[in-house]
């Protein structure tokens, strides 16, 4: 028996039933639609997870004080005071895998500007701090190497404190006190936004380190070094070069513990996206079970249309249907109700992602792989659960079939 | 001419639970080519089994089965079934038509199992139903139908293939007397113009007489297997037979006038 001759009487046989066929396939429908939103929920949160983390500059590394050991007893991190500005020329000029690094020096401090004022973050850095996280003023200019060479008072705002000190002004030219300290806005920068699991980064003040430390703290050392690699698979060997060279300029003995650490955002990355994962992948399986509980319904049905049709199996028998006709009669059947539920499980899945992406502005994302995944996935279980009331069909004896009423 | 249908000491026995059940004790006969036979015999007789095992529906405990000189009682399934499509013709008491199916489909049904084209397969269900005289009904479903309508399609599917041997079983239980009569016309010229072999199950001594030869069976045993001496032509009883009930009535009334 030809296949396209199969197909037919396989849609004929479920138009004959539409109404139990409709629900038959609403099961199938189900599950595969909760597994595609399922999945594109759980894959939109680990590519925004991804997003923001590369949002704080591409091939980044951070080199952070370590902790200080005094009369044996460990301190905090950070509580080391032996790094300074010295150690970043140094990492600049020795480091072959590195291409910019800049000092950081944080602290927060009052900013008033005539009568306004707000409480805000101050970064102290260099020039290339803005090159390593590719971030752009969106008015005015950032300050310049001669700027930190000189001390000068510059700053750079972030749009949550502008939006805080100038609500209705354009803030380029105009001086604000830091700390009672005044000094000129010359730039604004873009927003960015929330960092991942960090504080807002449009809350900040960003001046010139050498200024920072000298006028506003008076300190020598610095709290950190940002750094970027030449290219993302240098990261590890930039780690190890200024391993190896700040060991070296900090004097720590062959065996001694670093008074530093080394973060890179590749740790980062791995960490969210290992946990995004699990979430994808308990969503999805949590909607596999309803897929699961479709496709034993699809059983369900296949058995009792076997029964109901004992009599037309009888004849297609005595008319010469082998076995293996009869077999592929109600696999066919099963598959095309699968199949046609999943089709439809995807255009609902699909239009369900996109409506929650739009209504709850989650972020989703639908991969091909997933989509290709539940046709091949719904098909399967066609094919498994449609087997077994198929074979029963093909081993009907033909006069009993025949007698059946 | 060597007999298409050839058995020898055919026996089945069944099993239920315990006991066996003899359907069939030693049977043997011979059906020439183009020869009309009816099988009668009360229910229970053997008779049922003795043509699930012509039909290659079922297969004999022992004994030899041998369909236009091959050996078909040892086949396979399938090969039962390639068999049961290319050379027989099934007519039933209960019609056995495929429901909320159209007559032609119907009709089609047995050359979807034997890789005939569309076209030519449309072809031959159409002219099959002309045969039965319901062209005009190809695209009417089956149930749609009456039911001598209906035997009738079931008539032109037994015969769509061309088979040597077509296997009715009570084909007229089902049908009043005139609806029987223009089953047995049909039969009749199919045996005739085109040499069709035909082996019925009946009842009915009246419909036996439409056939060349009648075999009684009883016990799982041929009681009796003799010629029909004044074999009817169906085609004059119909000339006798009133075409409607109120023709019949009308008839009557004459006649008591």
């Amino acid at each position: 028996m030809n296949l396209l001759f199969t197909m037919k009487t396989a849609f004929m046989a479920l138009l004959r039933n539409r109404l139990r066929s409709g629900l038959t396939m609403l099961g199938i429908i189900i599950g595969i639609s909760s597994v595609i939103v399922m999945i594109s929920v759980g894959q939109g949160a680990k590519a925004s997870i991804e997003n923001q983390i590369k949002s704080m500059g591409t091939n980044m590394l951070m080199v952070m004080s370590g902790s200080m050991k005094s009369m044996g007893q460990r301190q905090a991190a950070g509580s080391s005071q032996t790094m300074t500005p010295e150690d970043v020329e140094a990492i600049l000029k020795e480091c072959p895998a590195v291409l910019n690094a800049t000092p950081n020096v944080s602290s927060s401090g009052s900013l008033v500007y005539g009568n306004a004022n707000w409480t805000s973050s101050l970064l102290g850095v260099s020039p290339d701090y803005f090159i390593i996280r590719d971030w752009q003023t969106s008015s005015g200019t950032v300050f310049t190497e001669s700027d930190v060479n000189g001390a000068n008072k510059v700053c750079v705002l972030g749009t949550e404190v502008v939006a805080n000190l100038f609500p209705n002004e354009d803030p380029i030219g105009k001086m604000i006190r830091i700390k009672g300290i005044p000094f000129k806005v010359v730039g604004v920068m873009v927003s960015k936004g929330q960092a991942a699991m960090g504080p807002n980064q449009d809350d900040t003040v960003i001046i010139p380190y050498t200024t920072l430390m000298k006028r506003i703290l008076n300190q020598t050392n610095i709290s950190g070094i940002m750094v970027s690699a030449v290219s993302q698979d240098q990261i590890s060997d930039a780690k190890e070069q200024i391993t190896e060279l700040l060991r070296a300029r900090h004097r720590i003995k062959k065996g001694g513990e670093d008074d530093f650490f080394i973060g890179s955002q590749t740790d980062m990355t791995n960490k969210a996206t290992s946990i995004a994962n699990v979430m994808t992948l308990l969503l999805g399986s949590v909607a596999s079970i309803s897929l699961i509980v479709g496709g034993i319904g699809i059983m369900n049905i296949m058995l009792v249309s076997v029964r109901e049709r004992t009599r037309e199996i009888g004849i297609r028998m005595a008319l010469g249907a082998r076995s293996r006709d009869i077999l592929l009669q109600f696999m066919v059947e099963a598959f095309v109700l699968s199949l046609i539920g999943g089709l439809v499980g995807i255009i609902l899945g699909v239009s369900g992602a996109m409506l929650i992406s739009k209504i709850a502005k989650w972020s989703t994302y639908i991969s091909f792989i997933s989509i290709v995944l539940s046709i091949g996935f719904s098909s399967a279980i066609g094919i498994f659960f449609g087997f077994y009331p198929a074979r029963m069909a093909a081993q009907l004896n033909p006069i009993e079939a025949l007698r059946f009423e | 001419m060597a007999p298409i249908i050839h058995v020898e000491n055919l026996t089945k026995i069944y099993r239920m639970g315990d006991v066996e059940v003899h359907a069939l004790r030693k049977v043997s006969a011979d059906v020439e080519p183009g020869e009309f036979v009816a099988i009668m015999g009360a229910s229970g007789s053997g008779k049922s089994t003795f043509m699930n095992i012509l039909g290659c529906l079922d297969t004999p405990t022992s004994g030899q089965y041998h369909l236009d000189g091959k050996d078909v009682s040892t086949l396979s399934r399938d090969e039962l079934a390639a068999i049961r499509n290319r050379k027989m013709g099934f007519i039933f008491q209960q019609f056995n038509l495929l429901t909320r199916t159209t007559a032609l489909e119907n009709v089609e049904l047995p050359m979807m199992y034997n890789n005939t084209s569309n076209r030519e397969r449309e072809e031959k269900a159409l002219e099959a139903l002309r045969i039965v005289g319901l062209a005009d009904r190809a695209h009417h479903y089956s149930n749609q139908l009456s039911g001598g309508q209906q035997q009738r399609v079931a008539i032109a599917r037994a015969l769509v293939n061309n088979p040597s041997i077509i296997l009715a079983d009570e084909p007229t239980g089902n049908l009043d007397s005139r609806t029987s009569v223009e089953v047995m016309e049909i039969l009749q010229r199919l045996n005739q113009d085109k040499g069709i072999t035909i082996v019925m199950v009946t009842h009915e001594k009246d419909i036996a007489q439409f056939t060349q030869r009648n075999v009684f069976f009883r016990d799982g045993k041929i009681l009796f297997d003799r010629e029909v001496e004044d074999r009817l032509d169906a085609q004059q009883v119909l000339a006798t037979i009133p075409e409607t009930l109120e023709e019949e009535l009308l008839e009557n009334g004459k006649e008591t006038k």
